[in-house]
């Protein structure tokens, strides 16, 4: 038996380390996945008011702390047992949106087009986002643009564009203004015309990328998102329709559990630990560890959408649908619906943006710790984020759990390892360019293992093969 | 002029700090254009190379791995940056100093779990019993706070380094927000 170690996976948010277990003939026994750092909100947040939350958690995450400030605060919001205004509810829809666009944005343009654009196989010193940005400097300017007007609406609309804390239990700290409305409306036709262009882009691209939506991660799973009552695309959930609530399907889109309430979310999600990694995998309970494999993200959502619910996204949403599948078992599907989802974001942005009850100044609802528990539940850019908070009778935290959006997808990152090292690994001799694919399974999951547990940034990238007494076989080190 | 060696270093902290020097939006093209980003993040570097001008570092240590990487880092760079409140101070990930780490790791992985209960043990790395700001460990040549420091701030310190200056932040940057 050799272990090949990939140390560390590069071009993703945080710091993780990939194992390969080859036998003697050198095909591929197992692959895995290893997250390496550990911080402890969950345990460190005791004692604290639970109102500190969201600004707190929103230290777990500098890419989306947005969306541990909406969950965080929809805990917050359970825990203090109120509605919130309408209007701060519809602010907080808007700056979700605004930073799925910039997430996504960070994702396909910085972190993965220099594997599409310049190739798996291509020099490494040179495949990343500053070299993208002089052989393709089109391409580089769209993505620094796009990225930085989701990053300007959060600021805008909070005052910073990294760990606002505009966002509170009760809702928002301040209402928005006619002025600061129509900045963000008149960055919308720019924004919409980069995503739009870069789709089609990406559309023509895919024709050459069949090999890697058919071996990233291509094999059937369950699906898990919040759900609306209507069917459609849902990343926040409105309390006052009672949506948000948790749903699963099964690889051929049957709903298989639907309207969890999100109290109840420990009687579906389990989570097992995976005793090499600081990353959890939680999974399907009535399934049991670890068949209960399920996926989350872009293309679950996608796939569990009966539509998205604005003109420019559904017909990106059809035509994708009938140029591959209903329902897209592959998680190479999820740079498409990246790109999907950001034309989303954008339009429904606008939507709400043109409501008039939006400027309303009635934007916090305050309340004392009426509830012993709470939770918060959204779609965050990675998929589902759950924060769940328990406080005693004067509102102190005596416990948290958390399970965000990348550890959903443990399971089916570690099956995604396999079939791609069994595809591209398997009685070969082992290039530098199979190992990026390894590290662009990954990618397609656009996984933040900061989120996860944290992540640090050794970014050299090692393989040692060991035979099985642990002595060097062969060594291969990307120089760049 | 040889370009200035530049890189980046991501320890014990949210990424945030890294997403603020990428908040620099097209004047992180400017710069990169003037340097040379020899090791980050976001470029797929090798290890750690010798002969470094300037390391920005974010986060805090808080594992052996932690440990071996700052000092490291620390005999390859000339000017060493302490970039954001973790780095600076320990911050958020030293919160769990308050406890023992033990108890820190039975929350996660026996609390709140339901299969295969008990804390990790193969492949990562060995934590810390507490975490600590990198000048307990290091030299640090300039601190910059703030949770995290603006793009303006960065751009600032990059530009005035790359112009061969020492730069005045006492007026630009604070903790926190």
């Amino acid at each position: 038996m050799q272990t090949i170690r990939i140390d560390g996976v590069t071009r993703v948010e945080g710091h993780g380390r990939i194992t390969v277990q080859l036998d003697d003939h050198g095909e591929v026994q197992d692959a895995h996945l290893h997250v390496l750092q550990f911080r402890g909100f969950e345990k460190f947040c005791e004692g604290r008011p639970f109102y500190e939350m969201p600004s707190l958690t929103a230290r777990i995450c500098g890419i989306c702390p947005i969306s541990h400030l909406l969950a965080g605060a929809k805990a917050c919001d359970a825990i203090m047992g109120l509605r919130i205004p309408e209007a701060a509810e519809m602010l907080r829809r808007v700056v979700h949106l605004a930073q799925i666009v910039q997430s996504h944005a960070l994702s396909f343009f910085y972190l993965s087009s220099p594997d599409f654009l310049m190739g798996w196989d291509a020099d490494p010193s040179e495949r990343n986002f500053l070299g993208l940005a002089e052989k393709h400097p089109d391409l580089a300017i769209s993505g620094v643009r796009l990225r930085k007007w989701g990053q300007q609406v959060i600021e805008l609309l909070g005052g910073k564009r990294i760990h606002t804390h505009w966002i509170v239990p009760g809702g928002v700290t301040s209402p928005l203004t006619v002025a600061v409305r129509d900045e963000i409306l008149k960055g919308i036709p720019e924004a919409l015309a980069t995503a739009t262009r870069t789709l089609q882009f990406f559309k023509h691209m895919m024709e050459k990328l069949s090999d890697e939506a058919d071996s990233f991660g291509n094999f059937p799973t369950l699906f898990m998102t919040i759900g609306r009552k209507d069917g459609n695309l849902c990343l926040y959930g409105a309390r006052r329709r009672h949506e948000g609530w948790l749903r699963f399907a099964d690889a051929d889109g049957n709903i298989v559990a639907d309207n969890i309430h999100p109290r109840d979310y420990q009687d579906y999600i389990g989570e097992g630990v995976d005793s090499s990694s600081f990353m959890k995998a939680p999974y399907y309970k009535p399934l049991g560890f670890p068949d209960g494999i399920y996926r989350v993200g872009p293309a679950a959502r996608l796939n569990m959408a009966r539509q998205c619910g604005t003109p420019l996204a559904d017909e990106a949403l059809n035509e994708f649908r009938r140029a591959y599948a209903e329902i897209s078992l592959s998680s190479f599907h999820n740079h498409y619906a990246r790109l999907i989802e950001i034309i989303f974001a954008i339009e429904r942005m606008e939507q709400i943006l043109r409501e008039p009850e939006i400027l309303d100044k009635d934007i916090r609802a305050e309340a004392k710790a009426n509830e012993p528990e709470g939770v918060g539940i959204i779609e965050a850019p990675r998929g589902t984020l759950i924060h769940h908070y328990k406080v005693d009778s004067n509102g102190m935290m005596t416990g948290a759990n958390l399970i965000v959006a990348t550890a959903h997808n443990t399971l089916a990152m570690n099956r995604g390892l396999k079939q791609v090292a069994d595809r591209h690994l398997s009685g070969h001799d082992i290039t530098e360019g199979m190992l990026n694919r390894m590290e662009g399974l990954i990618r397609s999951f656009d996984p933040c293992l900061s989120c996860a547990t944290h992540a640090s940034g050794s970014m050299a990238l090692t393989v040692n093969l060991l035979d099985t007494k642990g002595n060097l076989k062969q060594c291969i080190t990307r120089s760049r | 002029m040889a370009k200035a060696r530049v890189a980046t270093l991501w320890l014990d902290g949210c990424s945030g700090c890294h997403m603020s020097l990428l908040d620099m939006d097209e004047r992180l093209l400017e710069i990169a254009a003037k340097i040379e980003l020899v090791y980050s993040p976001v470029v797929d570097a090798k290890e750690f190379p010798d002969n470094v001008d300037l390391t920005l570092v974010e986060g805090a240590i808080a594992s052996d791995e932690d440990i071996e990487k700052i000092q490291r880092v620390r005999c390859k760079t000339k000017l060493l940056v302490a970039l954001g409140d973790c780095a600076v101070t320990g911050n958020v990930p030293a919160m769990r100093n308050n406890f023992v780490l033990e108890d820190v790791l039975r929350r996660g992985y026996v609390e709140n779990a339901t299969a295969n209960q008990g804390p990790p043990m193969n492949e990562v790395p060995k934590l810390e019993p507490k975490v600590i700001p990198l000048h307990e460990l290091v030299a640090v040549d300039l601190f910059v706070p703030g949770c995290p420091p603006s793009a303006d701030l960065i751009y600032f310190l990059l530009s005035e380094v790359l112009a061969g200056r020492v730069p005045d932040l006492s007026t630009r940057s604070h903790f926190g927000n």
